[in-house]
């Protein structure tokens, strides 16, 4: 069950490369890797809360309304991770701005809920949660890393406005004077970063 | 009357069901925002007063500038659309500086909005862009983090730069920018130039008489 959760969620049905749930943060955010993780760790955090109170409660739901009060679950639990992040991690909700609250309107965390935590108990479902949003984490930070050193150069700036000053010297700068590959940092970067990751990912599967 | 009771159990326990939850999560959420409202409240105030001291030096007020301000009604110099704040820096209760925010509606993608520190005499004590849109690695060089192209106006006034110096090198005036993102430069100049404008003309209402 355990090891079950683990393969699914990094790579038989990762979010990012397999699903392809939950884009629109997916490819909006991910311009650097301390952007793609922050997300990343907001993300996990909402599955699993999500996941593991719904599954308790999956019998007292009706089915007719279950999307409804799913929905509700969830973006009650995004709005509380929301002032959480702006009260106490400020550069942090600077970082992701209006993409905290559009974790509601992710698919990948009503997906895991409709078709994993509404069946199934409490434990799976919480691992469950936990694999997949760790698997949507890591697309995300090779997603934001590809950007990040193509687009401006970089790997791993800006770690100490998010994650406090210890990390000031985390950023590594690969070149003097790169004048950077804007093409990476825009928009068409995102689909054309995510198509390689995915191709990459269906050329090691057929391998197999 | 038990037929009625019967039809609509389904619907009646669907209701309650959702009124549970709803009341549930609301009180929830009530004690969360309750708990985290002051303190996101005092890191806004704080994270306001940072930015202000980005346009003038900690050293030239000492008053509460956060609470020391004067209402700005939408005007045609300013761009603003809805009452703003301009914010009066004393120093042993004599107004040593204003900030005062404008916009520039007419950057390459949407409105720049920029923050400016004048002194008593209206020179320029510092700018900076506080939002914009501009084309990332192309427009951007406009905000501090990029580049430190939006410092040359510092020291500028009314006085020491006539009205043709007040555009970009492209139109003849003195001002740097960078190739390929004039529009955005442009924008910029104009409106600083008219901040500039709108403090000429309105001294006396920031309790400045010189």
């Amino acid at each position: 069950m355990f090891k079950e959760a683990i393969n699914d969620g990094l790579w038989k049905q990762n979010p990012g490369t397999i699903q392809l749930l939950g884009l629109c943060p997916t490819l909006a955010i991910t311009t650097s890797v301390v952007n793609g993780l922050s997300l990343g760790i907001a993300t996990m955090f909402v599955m699993v809360i999500a996941n593991s109170s719904i599954s308790p409660i999956r019998k007292f739901v009706p089915d007719e309304v279950r999307v409804p009060i799913f929905i509700l679950v969830i973006a009650a639990l995004v709005t509380i991770v929301d002032l959480t992040i702006h009260a106490f991690a400020e550069p942090l909700y600077k970082a992701l701005g209006i993409f905290i609250p559009l974790i509601v309107t992710n698919c990948i965390v009503l997906a895991r809920v409709e078709s994993f935590a509404s069946k199934n108990p409490t434990l799976p479902s919480f691992y469950d949660g936990l694999f997949m949003g760790l698997g949507l984490c890591f697309v995300l930070i090779i997603l934001g890393g590809m950007r990040e050193f193509l687009g401006q150069g970089t790997l791993f700036s800006g770690f100490d406005l998010v994650f406090g000053q210890t990390l000031s010297g985390v950023g590594i700068n690969f070149f003097d004077q790169y004048s950077g590959f804007l093409l990476a940092v825009l928009p068409p970067g995102a689909f054309l970063g995510l198509a390689m990751l995915i191709a990459l990912v269906n050329w090691i599967d057929q391998k197999k | 009357m038990n037929n009625f009771i019967k039809k609509n159990k389904i619907v009646g326990r669907t209701v309650l069901v959702m009124i549970i939850f709803g009341v549930f999560f609301s009180t929830i959420l009530q004690f969360i925002y309750t708990q985290t409202n002051p303190v996101i409240l005092k890191s806004e105030a704080a994270a306001k007063e940072r930015l202000l001291l980005q346009v003038i030096s900690k050293d030239l007020y000492n008053n509460d500038l956060i609470n020391s301000f004067i209402e700005i009604k939408p005007n045609k110099k300013l761009k603003n659309k809805k009452t703003i704040k301009g914010y009066i820096a004393k120093k042993n209760n004599k107004v040593a500086a204003v900030i005062l925010e404008t916009r520039a509606p007419d950057g390459y993608s949407g409105e720049i909005k920029i923050l400016v520190g004048i002194d008593i005499k209206g020179y320029i004590l510092g700018t900076r862009v506080v939002k914009h849109q501009e084309t990332p690695g192309l427009g951007d060089y406009i905000d501090i983090i990029k580049s430190d192209w939006i410092n040359i106006f510092t020291y500028s006034s009314l006085e020491n730069t006539t009205k043709i110096e007040w555009a970009v090198q492209k139109d003849q005036g003195k001002f740097d920018y960078v190739a390929g993102a004039t529009i955005t430069a442009r924008a910029v100049v104009k409106a600083i130039k008219e901040s500039l404008n709108f403090f000429k003309e309105n001294k006396l209402e920031m309790g400045i008489d010189v």
